[in-house]
């Protein structure tokens, strides 16, 4: 049995489609990432589905359960931490944990193992108000009050957003290991290096799902020809390639320009065609696109 | 033949009692380079930006801005200097034309000088439709971009972008770093701070920031082979883990 499905939803606010006809299913034990901009529309998924939305069309199950019947028995079967740090700020990190331990019924020592591993980074402070922790310690105490009740699938809506690159990297092993004890989890980022740690990924954008597939599935089905180039005159360059005919679309990553031609070349006639045009320094190379390359690969330009 | 420099700073401290938030920082950032100034939350990034544009005077050591001594000049610092940042940039109650204005007083140019920039900025950004719109309608990119557009509205020789790209739509990202490109070619200096390491890999040298030191300053292609990473990001795991 799935843990999520998801089945033609759509919603609406106003005259603006937040989710137009998303579907996919999560399994259980299944590490799903949602990976788009803001105001994708991920944020309004995960509200239809812990049962805080009503969407105006399409249905789903979370649990087993299907979300509009049945969202008293979701309520209890799911964990959810909100992009919003919304624990109490004025009680302490052992006073949050226990609060939601009691309203589901349980308690901290019930339930312990499993979020063992997280709280005892945050144990040594469990006497200070949430209001006074850093980024990376409120993210670890959310994380353990979702959890505090076993729950079988876990929403997790941009957990690393605002976060330092090494409580990012923290983070994602917790996951993995939460996956192992067979919860579903469902997580939303917009930073597409965090897609390579999902076992699926949706690609997301204006309310609707470019693509779905494992992240090394969809690198290896890009079919286009990809360069990375170099050169210490990037910013030139990149007007320079903008307007050849060969170019179908060139965008800079970092220090280095990606290049998709629309139909395929030899990396010495890249170059060649860079030496003769005036950019004698530049290097190319073949790679395999990022996440990344894929999603402005598909998703369309803005404005 | 010596390229014209931006930023100096020799041994540059701040103290807080015992505290050591800024720890003999030196480095020298060149006229028209794209500087990137990194360091983990806590890192002492802010104390040093404080005093880099005249908001607070170091305890020991030497800075320059544009020529002008942070410690001695930071008024003089201010008026030479843009600055940005994600979190306070522009009025969204007030429209386009009207930001442009009122940042063109706050810097005190002339009417005439503010009706010229007014007219550059808008066409420029191509935003002659929208002068009258507020600002909150706008898309975020246009939003980033006027903001930048308007920290240099006097014309500064070094423009400090702090956390600039608070939005990662890697569309909306690219189009702003264009943008930054296009500036420094003219010759402006940009010294950019930011947490997203991938950004990094978009600036001529990047420093790192721990405990108050930097602990590492290079081309971001160097500084991967320095460190055998692949990524800034891995980079930057290794110093500050």
């Amino acid at each position: 049995m799935d843990a999520i499905t998801v089945e033609h939803i759509t919603k609406k606010y106003g005259g603006v489609l937040a989710l137009n006809d998303v579907s996919f299913t999560v399994g259980k034990g299944e590490l799903f990432g949602l990976i788009g901009p803001d105001g994708a529309g991920k944020s309004t998924l995960f509200r239809i589905l812990t049962t805080l939305l009503l969407a105006d069309k399409g249905k789903g199950t979370v649990a087993g359960h299907p979300i509009v019947n049945e969202y008293k028995e979701i309520r209890k079967k799911v964990g959810y931490m909100p992009g919003r740090f919304s624990l109490y700020q004025d009680l302490s990190i052992e006073e949050n944990l226990s609060f939601f331990a009691t309203i589901f019924g349980t308690t901290v020592e019930d339930n312990y193992d499993l979020i063992k591993d997280i709280y005892v980074q945050i144990e040594p402070f469990k006497k200070r108000l949430a209001g006074k922790l850093s980024g990376g310690m409120k993210q670890k105490l959310a994380l353990c009050c979702a959890l505090i009740h076993k729950p079988e699938v876990l929403f997790l809506d941009e957990p690393t957003t605002g976060v330092d690159a090494v409580s990012r990297v923290e983070f994602w092993d917790m996951l993995k290991k939460l996956k192992t004890k067979g919860i579903a989890i469902l997580v939303s980022t917009p930073y597409m290096d965090e897609a390579t740690l999902c076992d699926r990924i949706a690609l997301i954008q204006n309310g609707e799902i470019l693509k779905i597939n494992s992240p090394q599935q969809m690198i290896s089905n890009f079919e286009k020809p990809l360069f990375s180039i170099n050169s210490t005159e990037t910013y030139r360059l990149l007007n320079y390639l903008r307007v050849q005919n060969f170019t179908e679309s060139v965008l800079p990553f970092g220090e280095n320009l990606h290049l998709i031609t629309n139909k395929p070349y030899e990396v010495s006639q890249i170059e060649h065609h860079l030496k003769i045009s005036g950019f004698s320094d530049s290097t190319a190379k073949t790679i395999q696109p990022t996440v990344e390359d894929i999603f402005l690969d598909v998703s369309q330009p803005v404005n | 033949m010596n390229t014209p420099i931006a930023i100096e700073l020799d041994k540059l401290t701040k103290r807080f009692g015992d505290f050591i938030a800024v720890d003999a920082i030196t480095f020298k950032v060149k006229k028209g380079e794209i500087f990137g100034f990194l360091g983990a939350n806590g890192a002492g990034k802010t104390t040093a930006i404080k005093m880099l544009i005249g908001l607070s005077k170091p305890t020991e050591g030497m800075g320059k801005v544009a020529g002008f001594n942070v410690d001695t000049e930071p008024e003089k610092i201010k008026k030479n200097i843009g600055y940005m940042s994600q979190k306070f940039s522009l009025y969204d109650d007030l429209t386009v034309v009207e930001n442009i204005q009122f940042y063109g007083g706050i810097y005190g140019l002339s009417r005439e000088k503010i009706k010229e920039k007014t007219t550059e900025i808008l066409e420029e950004l191509e935003l002659t439709e929208v002068s009258k719109s507020l600002v909150i309608s706008l898309p975020l990119g246009w939003k980033q971009r006027l903001a930048f557009a308007i920290s240099m509205v006097h014309d500064p020789e070094i423009v400090f972008l702090d956390e600039p790209t608070g939005g990662v739509d890697p569309r909306v990202r690219r189009q702003f770093w264009e943008t930054i490109y296009q500036v420094a070619e003219k010759g402006r200096t940009v010294f950019v701070t930011t947490h997203y390491m991938d950004e990094a890999e978009y600036c001529d040298r990047v420093s790192i920031m721990v405990a108050g030191k930097i602990e590492a300053l290079d081309t971001p292609h160097n500084l991967k082979q320095q460190f055998e990473a692949t990524s800034m990001d891995e980079v930057f795991l290794k110093l500050a883990r």
